[in-house]
């Protein structure tokens, strides 16, 4: 659709019963074949009448369960009742103010387990597709362009923010809607954390990603690249520079199995793995510089979106046999509904209830396989889930030539250890009030740094929840 | 945007950039690795901080020009500029504060070696470089490690110098006596050779480690190096690492991950081959 499209005028106004006798629309996809060979984006997005027929299913609750799905607390009736009625730049001003980074969040939320599950609709057949509505209204916002949000007179603070991902870029948009001077440090070569270094590009384009970022820096956030806090600046360096501090550098030590075997050629984390596909574009290789081991079969062990992205990775990149192993079975795991049904219909392997023992390898140290044992469920352990328990005698040997090692990942010191200070807790993750609020004055925190490996939407939350905190911390300060 | 300010060609391979890198040449410490990236499309390259002008803003780059990659990075000249460095990363040299220490490098391994032996010298320590090389032009940085102590250096040819190698003058010194502290640094089996012969005079010997990284901040985990039997990553908790507990064959082996991308993408980048130029 392009900005000359004229608007379709607006339906005539529908009876709840017509409303609710509109069945869900469905995502037009690439086709599953095709799509397992390149990495262009699988989702192609719904048309805008597609999108104003699924808006029209929104019944306009008066108590909205959606919006408390919802960690950003997207007002969501409201930008959908304005794309129902065929006013998308009201939509987009909408959904813009509430969310700062709607491309992004249609497109990697896991709806069906936040706004989506309360949605009233689903009790009785299917939710609206709010996912798919933001995605829609958020990316005609992006190519038709929309009033730049309201911005406050300056106010003469300075806030740094650590780590431009989800939880950073959030945070740095809002503070700088409030008019206060913000600079983006970001370890990488390239903001966008997460969004760019692990989501792979089927899913989330990284155009967009730039795009998004393109937006913060027109409102007026300074993003300095290849910072790292910890070695280039100290935290309590920053503290002497800057009024407030909001620390989101993210969970980013890759957690590996502790199986022998495990530093094998052909062993990656899923972190190095993606970055070398994502970050660098490897799948590009040698057009691009930075390779990666293509596996003729590759093994994946875990069962979150993490390990959903590098299986479809694996796959693009030419695998033979692409395969997820995982301890419990498809029911337990916490990757996306989407991810999950996207991976099984381009072709890859569950290997469910099997646990890895050791990375088996040749005599010249590649990888051969990945000897395993089959597990069945037990009593349910503290997360509720039913924990894995071995078979004995069950042992067998899954043939691949890489493995990639998706099993979490947990703080990275590089900044904490430069401030004894800040307080942590067990795990090395900061603690941080509901807030964001540290244990140092001015010191905010949050997304995974605070709260363990979670979603970007959760992070973005942090972020947007920090902001405000921020602002506030600032103005009791004000001279 | 990173300028070039100076260039030299220190061997036939090996080559000296000057970058601007203000921030980074003020605070670096001994032991300190930068992660370049020319531009667009470029790999992540882990270098060493060989030396740097506070006062200039500059840090220098020593460069083996091997792959595609260092060899695209030589190729930039005065003026030009490299588009991303990111640092100062890893953790800095284990100084002794007083005594003598002997510091060994090999080929390029040497200009490692040379910002030790300054962390080194600053703390009053002597310092004795026994530094080597195939020939006369494969030697580097003689005159900077002559200003911080005694410098021996030898050539397998012969051509100057002693003849024979780095380890031969070393064990030399050791036997001596005196030597408090060993550094080494240089190809794998230079420094495993090294280990093992400090290992029997009981001499603290310091290695630093060159594994495949991409992010350099501990994120990726690539850069794996076994430590005593224990996983540590060379980017955070090196890449400087205790000699005699380092696992050097795992650390040869991994080194060779790439080999085969390596040649193709330099046979690509000659123009031998039309892999990924049809489109």
């Amino acid at each position: 659709m392009s900005a000359d499209t004229p608007a379709p005028a607006a339906p005539k106004k529908m009876s709840p019963k017509e409303r609710m006798a509109i069945q869900r629309q469905r995502m037009p996809e690439q086709d599953a074949t095709a799509r397992a060979a390149n990495f262009c984006e699988v989702n192609l997005g719904l048309t805008e009448q597609v999108a104003m027929l699924e808006a029209q299913r929104c019944i306009q609750c008066k108590d909205p369960k959606c919006v408390s799905g919802c960690p950003v607390r997207v007002n969501i009736p409201r930008f959908i009742d304005f794309l129902s009625k065929g006013d998308l730049p009201g939509a987009a001003e909408s959904l813009l103010g509430d969310n700062a980074l709607p491309c992004v969040t249609g497109r990697v939320c896991p709806q069906e387990t936040q706004c989506e599950e309360l949605c009233v609709r689903g009790l009785k057949g299917e939710p609206v597709g709010i996912g798919y509505l933001e995605r829609f209204v958020a990316d005609w916002a992006m190519q038709n362009g929309g009033r730049p949000a309201p911005k406050a007179a300056p106010t003469g603070k300075k806030v740094a923010v650590v780590g431009g991902g989800p939880a950073g870029l959030t945070a740095a948009g809002e503070l700088a809607k409030a008019g206060h001077d913000v600079t983006v440090y970001e370890a990488l070569h390239q903001p966008g954390g997460v969004l760019v270094y692990g989501i792979p590009e089927f899913r989330l384009p990284k155009q967009i990603v730039d795009k998004e970022v393109q937006r913060l820096t027109d409102a007026g956030v300074k993003i300095e690249c290849n910072v790292i806090v910890g070695r280039t600046y100290t935290l309590p360096e920053l503290r002497q520079s800057f009024d407030a501090i909001f620390i989101a550098n993210g969970a980013g030590l890759p957690v590996f199995m502790n199986v022998p075997g495990e530093n094998l050629k052909g062993v990656y984390s899923a972190n190095e793995y993606l970055t070398r596909v994502n970050l660098m574009a490897a799948y590009e290789f040698p057009k691009a510089d930075t390779p990666v081991l293509v596996g003729k079969r590759v093994a994946v062990v875990g069962g979150g979106n993490v390990a959903m992205d590098a299986v479809r990775t694996a796959k693009r990149l030419g695998a033979e046999v692409a395969s997820i192993v995982y301890r419990r079975t498809k029911a337990e795991m916490p990757a996306r509904a989407e991810e999950v049904h996207h991976a099984e219909q381009e072709g890859v392997a569950f290997e469910m209830l099997v646990a890895p023992l050791e990375v088996v390898g040749n005599d010249k140290k590649w990888v051969t396989g990945l000897k395993c044992q089959r597990m069945q469920l037990g009593e349910p352990d503290a997360s509720g889930r039913r924990s894995p328990v071995a078979i004995p005698g069950s042992e067998f040997v899954l043939d691949c030539d890489v493995v990639v090692v998706s099993i979490g990942t947990r703080a990275n010191p590089l900044l904490t250890a430069t401030c004894p200070e800040l307080k942590l807790n067990k795990r090395g993750n900061i603690e941080a009030d509901e807030n964001g609020m540290t244990s140092l004055p001015g010191v905010f925190a949050g997304g995974d740094i605070v709260r363990g490996a979670a979603t970007v939407i959760l992070a973005m939350g942090d972020g947007k929840r920090s902001a405000k905190a921020i602002d506030a911390y600032l103005k009791s300060t004000a001279a | 945007m990173h300028r070039i300010v100076s260039k030299a060609q220190l061997s036939p391979n090996v080559t000296r950039l000057d970058v601007e890198a203000p921030r980074i040449a003020q605070i670096r410490k001994p032991g300190q690795f930068v992660i370049v990236r020319r531009g667009p499309r470029a790999e992540r390259l882990p270098l060493t901080i060989a030396d740097a002008n506070p006062k200039a803003g500059t840090i220098a780059l020593v460069i083996q020009a091997v792959g595609k990659s260092t060899k695209e990075l030589v190729a930039l000249n005065v003026g030009e500029s490299i588009q991303d460095i990111s640092g100062p990363l890893g953790m800095p040299t284990e100084v002794i504060e007083k005594g003598r220490a002997l510091c060994v490098g090999g080929g390029v391994g040497t200009a490692v070696v040379h910002p030790i032996a300054q962390g080194l010298h600053a703390q009053g320590v002597h310092v004795t470089s026994v530094i080597g090389g195939r020939s006369k032009e494969w030697v580097i940085f003689e005159n900077e490690l002559k200003c911080l102590g005694d410098v021996v250096v030898c050539t397998d040819d012969g051509s100057y110098g002693r003849k024979g190698f780095v380890t031969d003058a070393a064990k030399e010194i050791l036997t001596a006596g005196g030597i408090d502290i060993v550094y080494a640094v240089g190809p794998v089996p230079m420094m495993r050779a090294i280990a093992n012969l400090t290992r029997p005079f009981g001499v603290h010997t310091i290695v630093s480690l060159n594994p495949v990284m991409v992010d350099g901040t501990g994120m990726c985990g690539g850069c794996r190096v076994e430590i005593g039997g224990e996983t540590k990553f060379a980017c955070v908790d090196g890449p400087e690492f205790d000699g005699h507990k380092v696992d050097f064959d795992l650390l040869a082996d991994r080194l060779s991950t790439y080999k085969t991308h390596e040649q193709n993408a330099n046979t690509c980048a000659d123009g031998t081959c039309r892999v990924g130029l049809q489109k």
